[in-house]
């Protein structure tokens, strides 16, 4: 076996005040390691990880001249980077440093005290047989690019581009729909405060279209994405929009001077309650102000029979261009911010609720836009027969908190429906109904915004609403919409109630974006189990994923409200700020290494590697690992068939060592 | 010809195909009959143990051994050998890893002797007597060897130089071993006499290999129509190819035939049949743990596939029988 040359191990085992040494015999530990063969110097201390334990490291490498080091004590997650920067500082090779988690794996899950002793002696001998093989390791930098992509263009997107560009980084963001704004210019008010979403998301919308760092490119998707953290290529498809952005100026002449005298089309900004032309606008906000040609509806693209009014409206602008087609464009950049969003949870799936089924039962996205001012019935809260409801039933949880559908809670339903509830009172006047699981109301000024609704007369049932279904078999004679009894056991009361109302409102929950799954492969990124994208560390890590340089904002990660959104954002910004300031990307030397010479060339450790880290050379017929992706899971080492990968700190030797040194007999 | 370098074959556990092998070095042998001087070969020339005996250690230069060792004979005349040689060269797969017959160690000795003497279809044998190490006859006593409760492979019994795998070595890994056996171009003790590189890299279906194999089912070779150009795996047949050592020219595959892992793993490899297992479980379809399952579960013979000429090299090295793991559960 090889030694390395003449071997002087430092071992050093901590108390952590009593953490460790409550249960462990340390003083047993450190006279046992002081009597395995290589060991210089074995000593025990209160707090290793305090300054006068690094000290004792760097002291003892001075003067004993140790060329290994083992730290029994925590978990390498907590202290590994600690110990080896003292190595590193005492001018040893940072990698010739081992620890040995005698607090996790040892007093904080045993109380034999004895045991535990014995079982640190196993683990600590392990590693001085270990530390003895290990190899000087370097950690190579990559360059990080400074320019930085976000997708989509909802809140989320648009708070980490401005944060990003503002402070002086080239941000490019791409958005599929034809303007920026997402789920967010819907909504009529925002929760607990009122304020009006279009007024405090509109000069956000328009900052970034005036941002001179920012190139904004809505009606565009990605199509494909290389490259490692850093260094990333993306290609963006630009899908065409028949009116060019450059050229256009935004006066909507050609919406007016459409064909079409009377908008027939489903306007899906308004979830359908309205109609648009061919060549529309989403919004009267929309950022851009460049309208969209819609090739299903319009005549020209069609079926070329149209006599383009529309072109003849712009005049000398010239915006309108039948002939363009989809581009593609690569753009490098060094981080991605991905902010794709969310989708709501689709009622028609509980059949009993009977959304699709009775005009009178409306998603909450839907009643959004009816409260609008600038929605489909100018703000006022009407049915399909044009009266005003008297009598409103609000369903929470609809999806959510089900193991039918949705296990989670939506977090954002309780609250938007108590806005709904309050907003629809003051519109009509009428009785609303809430039927609620229960009432989640935390966050700053949520609870206090539950009161405020609450003594405003809306009647709150708690219940889950078991059917919804028509009072009456047969339909009202004068032609208008029946009312719909809403079915639930109030709890408070012990009763079953049937409340019949005019209209209900399915307070729909989260979910992930329907192709969530693939912008996840594409970024190779991990998701949840309910499909949204998987952050690195629930807690220390919550907008990292485990691609480095790809960072997680907003709903996209989960259900979360507005402010959660924002602050996501910015934090996503900062991590890839700090990146792109760095100005390089270190990476850990654990990786793994094809042995060239060796590789047959069987291609059986392609597929293996979640981070896309082997190609297949074909020039010389071998495995190529790239050590910026490699993330040291070990997989393609375990898989390889011919033993031909190996990895830096994980080789055969190491591993066998170890094992041996915890299975041999003290 | 007392200059020529003096040689030794020996048999053991084996089928007598490594003989064979030596004939086919064809005309070739007569260059190395030429060059060498044949002082122990029971299968082909009249030497007595004793003739061994009689030859001062170490003068053979050296001695090509086949076979696993399983009786007590072998075990004596391995040991004996290994004293008169300068070198000994475990010849072929059973030698080397324990070959097909060490799959006799997935049942243990009284399994063994019980089913052979008393149990198979094809014996009558009332009166149950089963061979007895000594036997009086007209007032002599004849003897039998003993039979061991495991197939080892040589290197467990005596130290070995050199290895030259196969089953059987091709003629021109041979000839190239005894090239460099009289040039003195052996390489360092302990190695292999075969490239160190997995039988891939000489494969002629190599290119057809796709980099994502997820195989779906897995199936005998005579149970398919194979392709004689596409990869094997990427037709379901457990081609052990991946996780053999080449040097055979990739015979096997070139006769439309998957590559069954004679010549062993490659040196860095500690387990064969683990590896291929870890590679097949990996290539194989589905996401979900009871979808992988199923696919493995149509792996045929999985131990006489992945451990075909290995059982006894592995860190298996033996299962426990039904008496052994009753014992186990006894005590």
């Amino acid at each position: 076996m090889k030694q390395n040359g003449d071997v002087r191990i430092g071992f050093y085992i901590c108390h952590c005040g009593t953490n460790i040494a409550g249960v462990i015999d340390v003083d047993r530990v450190r006279d046992y390691a002081a009597s395995l063969p290589g060991v210089a110097v074995a000593r025990d201390y209160k707090y290793m990880c305090s300054d006068p334990g690094q000290d004792l490291l760097r002291q003892d490498i001075a003067e004993h001249g140790l060329n290994r080091i083992v730290v029994a004590s925590c978990s390498p997650l907590l202290h590994e980077k600690t110990f080896r920067g003292a190595a590193e500082d005492g001018g040893l090779n940072p990698y010739f440093v081992q620890m040995v988690n005698i607090r996790e794996h040892g007093s904080w899950v045993h109380e034999d005290g004895e045991y535990m002793t014995g079982k640190a002696m196993d683990m600590s001998r392990a590693a001085i047989l270990r530390v003895q093989v290990h190899e000087a390791l370097e950690r190579k930098r990559v360059p990080i690019n400074p320019a930085v992509l976000v997708v989509g263009g909802g809140i989320a997107g648009i708070h980490a581009a401005l944060t990003m560009a503002d402070a002086g980084k080239h941000v490019y963001l791409v958005e599929r729909e034809a303007t920026i704004g997402g789920h967010m210019a819907q909504f009529d008010k925002t929760f607990p405060t009122l304020d009006c979403a279009a007024c405090i998301l509109t000069p956000k919308m328009t900052a970034v279209k005036a941002h001179p760092n920012i190139t904004l490119w809505t009606y565009s998707e990605i199509d494909k994405t290389e490259g490692f953290i850093g260094n990333y290529t993306v290609t963006v498809k630009r899908k065409p929009r028949y009116v060019r952005e450059d050229l256009c100026v935004g006066c909507m002449e050609c919406i007016e001077a459409c064909v079409y005298k009377s908008a027939k089309i489903p306007d899906a900004f308004n979830m359908g309650l309205s109609k648009r032309k061919p060549v529309y606008i989403p919004f009267p906000q929309a950022v851009p102000p460049v309208p969209v040609l819609d090739p299903e509806n319009c005549l020209h693209l069609k079926n070329g029979t149209c006599k383009d009014f529309c072109v003849e409206a712009c005049g000398d602008r010239d915006a309108i261009d039948f002939t363009q087609e989809a581009e593609y464009i690569d753009i490098d950049v060094g981080t991605i911010v991905l902010a794709t969003g969310f989708d709501t949870f689709d009622p028609a799936r509980i059949p009993y609720y009977g959304y699709g089924k009775y005009p009178n039962v409306y998603t909450s996205l839907e009643l959004e836009r009816l409260v609008n001012a600038s929605g489909p019935t100018g703000g006022d809260v009407r049915l399909p027969d044009g009266r005003i409801p008297e009598r409103v039933a609000i369903v929470h949880c609809v999806g959510s908190r089900d193991e039918h559908y949705q296990r989670w809670c939506s977090r954002v339903c309780c609250m938007y429906s108590l806005k709904l509830a309050h907003l629809v009172k003051e519109k009509t006047g009428g009785e609303v109904y809430n039927f609620y699981i229960d009432m989640r109301a935390p966050g700053k000024s949520m609870e206090e915004f539950y009161n405020r609704v609450s003594t405003e007369g809306v009647h709150l049932v708690r219940g889950r609403v078991a059917d919804i279904a028509p009072e009456s078999l047969e339909p009202p004679s004068n032609g208008r919409i029946g009312r719909v009894v809403v079915q639930a056991e109030d709890t408070l009361i012990g009763r079953i109630r049937k409340i019949p109302v005019d209209m209900v409102i399915l307070s729909v929950g989260m979910q992930p974006q329907e192709d969530a799954e693939n912008i996840r492969r594409m970024f190779n990124i991990s998701c949840s189990t309910g499909g949204f994208f998987l952050e690195r560390h629930p807690k220390l890590a919550p907008v990292s994923t485990f691609t480095d340089g790809v960072f997680l904002a907003g709903t996209c990660q989960g259900p979360k409200d507005i402010p959660d959104t924002v602050a996501q954002a910015g934090a996503a910004a900062s991590e890839a700020l700090a990146l792109i300031d760095r100005g390089y990307y270190e990476l850990e030397p654990n990786t793994a290494y094809v042995l060239e010479e060796q590789c047959s060339g069987c291609k059986s450790c392609i597929q293996q590697c979640p981070y896309t880290a082997i190609s297949f050379d074909a020039e010389k017929s071998k495995a190529s690992i790239n050590e910026a992706l490699c993330k040291g899971c070990g997989t393609c080492v375990a898989s390889c068939p011919s033993a031909s990968i190996r990895q830096h700190l994980f080789e055969d030797e190491e591993i066998f060592r170890e094992i041996h040194g915890l299975l041999a007999y003290a | 010809m007392s200059e020529k370098p003096k040689i030794g074959m020996y048999w053991c556990a084996s089928c007598g195909g490594c003989e064979e092998s030596v004939v086919d070095l064809a005309e070739g042998i007569l260059d190395v009959v030429a060059a060498v001087d044949i002082v122990f070969w029971p299968v082909a020339m009249d030497f007595k143990r004793a003739d061994i005996e009689a030859m001062p250690d170490g003068s053979i230069a050296a001695t090509f051994i086949n076979g696993a060792v399983r009786t007590s004979e072998q075990l004596e005349m391995v040991r004996l050998l290994r004293q008169k040689s300068a070198a000994v060269i475990a010849y072929g797969s059973c030698a080397q890893m324990g070959g097909i017959p060490g799959l006799a160690n997935q049942k243990d000795r009284e399994d063994i002797l019980r089913y052979v003497y008393e149990e198979s279809p094809t014996v009558e044998n009332a009166a149950q007597i089963r061979p007895q190490r000594t036997h009086g006859v007209n007032g002599a006593t004849a003897t039998l060897p003993s039979f061991h409760g495991n197939v080892r492979t040589l290197d467990q019994v005596i130290p070995v130089e050199y290895y030259l795998p196969g089953c059987p070595p091709t003629p021109r890994l041979l000839a190239a071993a005894v090239q460099a056996l009289l040039e003195g171009a052996l390489p360092a003790a302990g190695s292999v006499l075969a490239p160190d590189t997995a039988l891939c890299e000489e494969c002629p279906r190599r290119d057809s290999k796709p980099e994502e194999l997820h195989i779906d089912q897995f199936h005998r070779p005579h149970a398919v129509h194979i392709d004689a150009e596409r990869c094997l795996l990427a037709q379901g047949v457990v081609c052990m190819g991946p996780a053999t050592r080449g040097g055979c020219e990739a015979v096997c595959v070139q006769g439309n035939m998957p590559c069954t892992g004679c010549f062993g793993p490659t040196s860095r490899v500690k387990d064969q049949g683990a590896k291929m297992l870890s590679s097949l479980a990996a290539n194989s379809a589905g996401e979900e743990d009871a979808a992988i399952t199923g696919v493995l579960e149509s792996i045929p013979d999985p131990l006489g596939t992945l451990y075909r000429y290995g059982l006894p090299a592995s860190m298996l090295h033996r299962s426990l029988s039904d008496t052994n793991r009753s014992k186990e559960q006894s005590t």
